[in-house]
């Protein structure tokens, strides 16, 4: 029968899954991402989920949605406007109805759509009654009643039945996407193993929901995207947070030293905790702290004893550690602080993605207390920087942050898995000769020795104490705390040595520069690439080193007739560059929880070109 | 897992341990005598100097890590149980030890203290309790009697204090003791017995501010009030006291009683017999209590030893086990967990 349906090729499309928190949504669209990533596609992924566990059903406020973007082409977004909606409720349909495509197509649980529900979700009339929904291609599926059907036989609840609709709803999409469901059927048999009746209810609804696209003709068409030509290599599927652990295991083989991590549970960064807590084999050890303060506090003394310390977090937990920053500062002792930004100020918007801790991680802390910055660009750019970090505490003997949002960390795409040999060592020489040692004295990096306890001769007091250059002994002598103000500048000042210039992307003679960082970089240069390719001139650069910032920053910044810096915040990098470089820049500010639509920033550029809006 | 490396052939004295530095405490404070014991007690441990690690907070007692000429690491007010904890926890083969005052590990560090207890990490904390603010010259501190008066409580204090064994006992700490500044080979005891435990140790000393808080412990350490006022415990020994030891401590289910032995009513065989390897906290409790309660003697010495594993220790146990279980990790093995695919 499969034969009769019309197979489209597409280039990329965008799917939405939505529905209530307890729905699975995050579970159906990572599924779906694996099993699309298995295949060869490229993809990006936007999980965007209420800070609240498990909201009324039903809810408006307790929608969870999971967006993936996947494409036979190179992408870096996850997908502007969804091609493609499956929405569980009506609640989720209200909230999602707005970012879709005109004439997306919406696949709805039609037996969700009762008067409570209705109600619940604040319609006064059926929408997919009242004709509200025309322009879209609306497919109605009695998602509900279809999965107790598929699984009449087994003896389950109504309440577990209603649990594994979730998977009809994917075993669907599976073959409206023309996706084979053997990744999700083994990924059940895994999970579900030892509970022989869930595994059975789960694949049968994913089979019955997969059949039911092909045994109806609810869909005339199927679709069909082939794979990417990535670079040629090992793939595999990685999140942020995930690439972040994975990072910091790899900095502490290659420094020959074991990982310490010391954190408290925070919303988006609990899953770096989580992941390094399976690593003790590695040697890693993980301790989850009575708070904030303790966590941070802890890495200090294991940086102290020579470990390799790190402290991951977000915003709100960042503010709580800005005291011990400032003496992992003062004592010029190794660490990275990870905070995975989300929306602020104070708990601000727990689940939603921010860049706007920037300030906070230069500047939040009392004293001139400089700390190196820099911030990941995409999930799997957060390997590469989690390791960039370590070497950058390890060489200069200074805290380092590492900024990453809960877009990166939460979403995923695929990674190059690098080969192991490549990846640089990190030395790690501990300070072992008595004769020579002083505390503060500063090799050619301007770093001070790492002496650990339990190297005889070499005992000695650190702390918070403004310390005497070269001897470390308490001082209040007014030249030395300036000399060492002005040392501990320098030493980070130096690192601009030692990390790459900024390279210019684009139309390096374009008059317009476009100037991002962080989890920006995906938007920008998808919009950029959009607009070049109708006949725009742009160039394009992106930070990921902010203190120091690259060498050649002033050179490149002063060569553009125009910069516009997209942010989402009310211009924190802006404010730097400006600052630092007194230069004009345009601010382009969403702070509104989510990353940049590209054509927010295509339409941007024009304007500034002067034309019209393209979208 | 680990113990301190013991030496036998180490011998270091008092001297070995005292720095350069000038010892920057106002002349009669109760830290000098504090430091002296240390000092003099370290090398008794057999414990290479370079393995020692000192770790204070912030006030007058914090800047004790300055003066012992092991490692040190004078830190932020109240974290240094939690910097401390990094410490062992990165090499457990270090002697750490923590130095605190009663704001430091009380008040602002109150949390770090009751989880480092909790965790029973293998660390020794030394509390120098004045019941005073003395860095910040002169407010009242969490354990403070109520209605006292300092410049912060002109009217007298409303805070209750804290009765710091009760919150170590409460936490879990495995090992819990007083001692007084002005009784040198009582705090060198305890001192002794609390290196020798493994877990966490916690003494809490009396301690002089001759500045802000001068005589607050005076009716337990003068020579004509001490013998009424204080009991020491010993494992099993009758709580017996007074100038002529004719003072007792009986137990009436779980009230105390002070009884008067010189009247022929009690004998010491009615009295209290101190265990302190008792499982049951109980009993600790109802002594730290004494000093609440009118007319009784205050307690010095171990209330409290028991054994439990230590957090340090378990940690590296479950590093050593999951090595075994899954091998040693293997990078190129971690990377590829998961689903893979290839792009030719």
């Amino acid at each position: 029968m499969a034969k009769d349906f019309e197979v489209q090729v597409l280039d990329d499309v965008t799917i939405r899954f939505a529905g209530d928190s307890g729905d699975g949504m995050q579970l159906t669209g990572s599924q779906f991402s694996n099993t699309a990533a298995l295949f060869g596609n490229d993809l990006s992924t936007l999980p965007d989920y209420p800070a609240e566990i498990r909201a009324p059903a039903g809810t408006l406020y307790g929608v969870s949605g999971f967006q993936l973007h996947f494409s036979s082409l190179e992408i870096s977004t996850p997908g502007d406007s969804p091609d493609v909606l499956v929405a569980m409720n009506p609640a989720a349909l209200k909230v999602n109805l707005k970012d879709l495509k005109p004439g997306a197509t919406i696949v709805v649980n039609e037996n969700a759509f009762d008067p409570k529900n209705l109600k619940l979700a604040h319609y006064d009339s059926n929408p997919l009654e009242d004709n509200s929904l025309a322009g879209f291609n609306v497919i109605m599926v009695p998602l509900s009643k279809q999965t107790s059907a598929a699984l009449e036989g087994l003896q389950l609840s109504m309440k577990d039945v209603e649990r594994t609709k979730n998977f009809f709803a994917l075993g669907l999409m599976y073959w409206l996407f023309d996706r084979p469901l053997e990744p999700t059927l083994t990924w059940i048999e895994k999970k579900f193993g030892k509970k022989q009746i869930y595994l059975e209810a789960n694949q049968k609804a994913l089979t019955a929901g997969y059949y039911y696209g092909e045994n109806t003709e609810i869909f005339t068409t199927r679709y069909h995207v082939k794979p990417a030509k990535l670079e040629k290599g090992s793939y595999r599927s990685i999140s942020g947070n995930e690439a972040v652990a994975l990072g910091f295991v790899s900095a502490s083989v290659k420094a020959g030293i074991p990982l310490f991590l010391g954190s408290y549970p925070i919303t988006p960064a609990s899953e770096i905790l989580q992941e390094l807590s399976n690593f003790k084999n590695f040697g890693v050890k993980t301790f989850q702290a009575e708070d904030e303060i303790a966590g941070i506090a802890s890495a200090i003394g294991a940086s102290f004893a020579g470990n390799l310390a790190v402290t991951t977090t977000s915003g709100p937990g960042l503010a709580l550690k800005s005291e011990a920053i400032g003496l992992a500062v003062m004592t010029e002792l190794p660490l990275v602080i990870v905070d995975v930004q989300r929306g602020g100020p104070s708990t601000g918007l727990p689940t939603k993605t921010e860049q706007s801790d920037l300030l906070q991680a230069m500047y939040g802390r009392n004293g001139e207390s400089p700390v190196p910055v820099i911030a990941a660009s995409t999930p799997s750019d957060c390997f590469d920087m989690a390791f960039e970090a370590c070497r950058i505490a390890v060489k200069y003997m200074t805290p380092v942050f590492l900024l990453s949002e809960g877009y990166l960390a939460n979403g995923s795409e695929p990674w190059k898995i690098p080969d192991v040999d490549s990846l640089p060592e990190i030395p790690v020489n501990y300070w072992k000769d008595k004769e020579t040692y002083n505390i503060y004295a500063r090799d050619e990096n301007l770093s001070r020795p790492w002496a650990i306890p339990g190297t005889a001769g070499l005992e000695h007091r650190i702390g918070g104490l403004e310390k005497a250059h070269i001897y470390g002994t308490v001082s209040y002598v007014p030249e030395n705390h300036e000399f060492m103000v002005r040392m501990r500048d320098a030493k980070v000042k130096k690192i601009q040595d030692d990390i790459p210039d900024l390279v210019v992307m684009g139309d390096e003679d374009a008059d317009l520069l476009v100037a991002g960082w962080g989890g920006t970089y995906g938007s920008v240069t998808e919009a950029i690439a959009n607009l070049r390719k109708k006949g725009h001139k742009i160039a394009q650069v992106h930070f990921k080193y902010i203190n120091p910032f690259p060498k050649n920053t002033k050179e490149i910044l002063s060569k553009y007739k125009q910069i516009l810096m997209p942010e989402r915040n009310l211009g924190q990098l802006s404010k730097l560059l400006k600052a630092e470089f007194l230069v004009e820049v345009i601010e382009f500010n969403k702070i509104q929880g989510s990353p940049f639509k590209s054509s927010e920033i295509e339409n941007k550029i024009i304007s500034l070109f002067g034309g019209e809006n393209v979208n | 897992m680990s113990t301190n490396n013991v030496m036998e052939n180490v011998k270091l004295t008092a001297k070995d341990f005292a720095t350069n530095q000038d010892v920057r405490w106002c002349p009669g404070c109760g830290d000098y005598s504090i430091l002296a014991q240390v000092q003099r007690v370290s090398p008794e441990l057999g414990i290479p100097k370079e393995k020692f690690v000192w770790v204070s907070g912030i006030g007058c007692s914090s800047r004790f890590p300055y003066y012992m000429n092991t490692y040190g690491f004078h830190s932020i007010h109240g974290r240094a149980p939690a910097i401390a904890t990094g410490v062992k926890l990165a090499n457990p083969d270090l002697s750490v030890w923590v130095a605190a005052g009663d704001g430091d590990l009380l008040s602002i560090g109150g949390n770090h203290f009751i989880h480092a207890c909790r965790r029973n990490i293998d660390m020794k904390v030394i509390l120098f309790n004045n019941r005073i603010y003395g860095l910040t010259k002169g407010q009242y501190s969490p354990t403070s009697e109520k209605g006292k008066k300092t410049k912060s409580s002109p009217y007298g204090s409303i805070d209750f204090p804290f009765l710091p064994v009760n919150m170590a006992v409460a936490s879990g700490a495995t090992f819990v003791a007083r001692s007084m500044d002005r009784d040198p080979k009582h705090l060198q005891a305890m001192m002794l017995r609390a290196a020798a435990h493994h877990g966490l140790a916690f003494i809490e000393v009396y301690q002089n501010c001759n500045i802000f808080n001068d005589g607050a412990y005076e009716p337990l350490t003068d020579k004509e009030t001490k013998a009424d006022n204080v009991v020491v415990l010993e494992h099993g020994k009758p709580l017996i006291y007074g100038k002529n030891n004719d003072k007792g401590i009986r137990m009436d289910g779980m009230n105390p009683i002070v009884v008067d032995l010189s009247k022929g009513e009690y004998s010491v065989n009615d009295l209290w017999i101190h265990d302190e390897f008792d499982e049951n906290p109980g009993r600790s409790f109802v002594l730290a209590h004494f000093s609440d309660l009118k007319d009784f003697p205050t307690p010095v010495g171990v209330f409290r030893q028991i054994q439990k594993s230590t957090y340090d220790g378990d940690l590296f146990a479950q590093l050593d086990e999951v090595t075994k279980l899954k091998g040693k990790g293997d990078l190129a093995k971690l990377f590829r967990s998961g689903n893979t695919w290839e792009v030719a």
